[in-house]
């Protein structure tokens, strides 16, 4: 096989797709803007899914001059990333699975393939299908640049909603003066029960609170883990001079906790965040009192 | 009754979050099965002591959930398996206290309790599978070694 890089009578495939696509970029563009992928998602004018379906076109043709038709990380492929991703998105958002999108993606190949069939009639017949061949592997990574930057973005989001999520769910609120408590929501893993632990300590410190609840409503499941947490978290807590109360236990969290064979003797527990608090104000000494009638009430 | 879709499932035991699916996999199941809330709650948190061995222990597995039946009682059995390098002496590592790991070792003895049908296959060096069954209606039995 001759390994002309250039000169040699007829280029090398790649090449014969990269100048086809040059030379019909005004109607590949026109036809694309028919195909549901674009028409959907340019909707204020056809001249702008025109221009978009341009751009992808221009991007395939460098793609195809650097002959790296099957490599999805081409230098080429990185002006349209972008623009891909938002297609892709503006889809999704549309209800549209990843497959069907996919499929929307491979739409694109037939119409152009039927032009560069026309244009290369009078090829002989293996060179139309080394060109078709190439033109068909250089649509298939387009598809499959579109997934990955889709994917990619999936995955940053799934990233940032992680940390979010440490991030949020741990709110320290001063209930009381000397009394914080700590709602606790959803799982309660190692990084969380940290997070929790760090932050309790220091507002006990900050707000020489001598109380601190541990509201664990919103925690789904205890097992021996969580149960470990929230000891250790007693434990640091009343190293610091203050005391901690767990509340917000279930009935079928005590159950199940009794089953399990956890010790929780050490831990005062109370049913409801408002008995924790009611335990906290009695051992301050605030009591509270019903309005006497007729006094602070004004109506 | 159509409830094995939603209740078969082979998930996979790979990390932190893996935990999260499968306890929610598992809560899922026993809702639709009609467990009620305290057993769905235990049957759960077996789960979540189970498939933690098999991550932390085990060096990962996965966890399979199948829906039985007998004498016209529904229930969910739930099997983990992983290749790691086994348990030793099953009867300690089964009593309360006895942790390999830092924790409070009660994860697998409490896990017995926390259902009605608890069996573990070990060997040592090739991996260990633990099958537990838990059914909707029937009274929990009286064990003799508790």
């Amino acid at each position: 096989m001759p390994q002309h890089e250039t000169g040699g009578a007829p280029g090398a495939p790649a090449h014969e797709v990269r100048d086809f696509l040059r030379r019909r970029s005004e109607q590949i563009a026109q036809r694309w803007a028919d195909e549901p992928l674009f028409r959907t998602v340019f909707t204020v004018s056809r001249e702008e899914a025109v221009e978009a379906g341009r751009a992808v076109v221009d991007a395939l043709a460098r793609v195809a001059d650097s002959r790296r038709v099957e490599d999805p990380d081409a230098a080429g492929f990185s002006a349209v990333r972008e623009q891909l991703a938002r297609m892709g998105a503006a889809r999704s958002r549309a209800g549209l699975s990843a497959a069907q999108v996919s499929s929307e993606l491979a739409a694109l190949l037939p119409p152009v393939d039927r032009l560069l069939v026309a244009d290369l009639e009078r090829e002989r017949p293996e060179r139309l299908r080394e060109c078709s061949t190439a033109l068909t592997v250089l649509m298939g990574t387009l598809r499959l640049v579109a997934m990955q930057t889709a994917l990619s973005e999936i995955q940053a989001l799934t990233d940032r909603q992680r940390l979010q999520l440490l991030e949020v769910a741990t709110p320290v609120i001063k209930l009381w003066d000397g009394i914080v408590a700590v709602p606790l929501i959803g799982t309660l893993d190692s990084a969380r029960s940290q997070v929790v632990m760090e932050t309790l300590l220091n507002a006990v410190v900050d707000q020489h609170a001598r109380f601190a609840i541990l509201d664990i409503t919103g925690v789904p499941t205890v097992d021996s883990l969580v149960a470990q947490h929230l000891m250790q978290t007693v434990d640091a807590v009343r190293l610091l001079g203050a005391e901690c109360v767990v509340s917000g236990i279930r009935p079928a969290i005590a159950q199940t906790i009794v089953h399990l064979g956890l010790d929780l003797g050490t831990v005062k527990t109370r049913a409801g965040l408002a008995d924790a608090l009611g335990h906290c104000l009695d051992e301050l000494g605030a009591n509270i009192v019903a309005a006497a009638p007729g006094g602070a009430d004004r109506r | 009754m159509d409830t094995a879709a939603g209740v078969e499932a082979r998930l996979p035991i790979r990390s932190d979050m893996d935990l999260v699916w499968v306890r929610q996999h598992v809560r899922h199941a026993a809702a639709k099965l009609g467990f009620s809330l305290v057993d769905q709650t235990k049957l759960v948190t077996a789960a979540s002591e189970l498939a933690r061995n098999t991550l932390v222990h085990g060096g990962g597995g996965q966890m399979e959930t199948a829906q039985v039946t007998t004498g016209g009682n529904g229930g969910l059995r739930l099997t983990f398996s992983d290749s790691g390098p086994g348990i030793p002496d099953l009867d300690r590592a089964l009593s309360d206290g006895y942790t390999s790991g830092g924790g409070l070792g009660m994860g697998l003895g409490g896990a017995r309790r926390l259902v009605h049908d608890f069996t573990v296959e070990t060997v040592p060096g090739s991996g260990t599978s633990v099958r537990v069954t838990s059914w909707v209606s029937r009274p929990p039995r009286l064990r003799e070694d508790v």
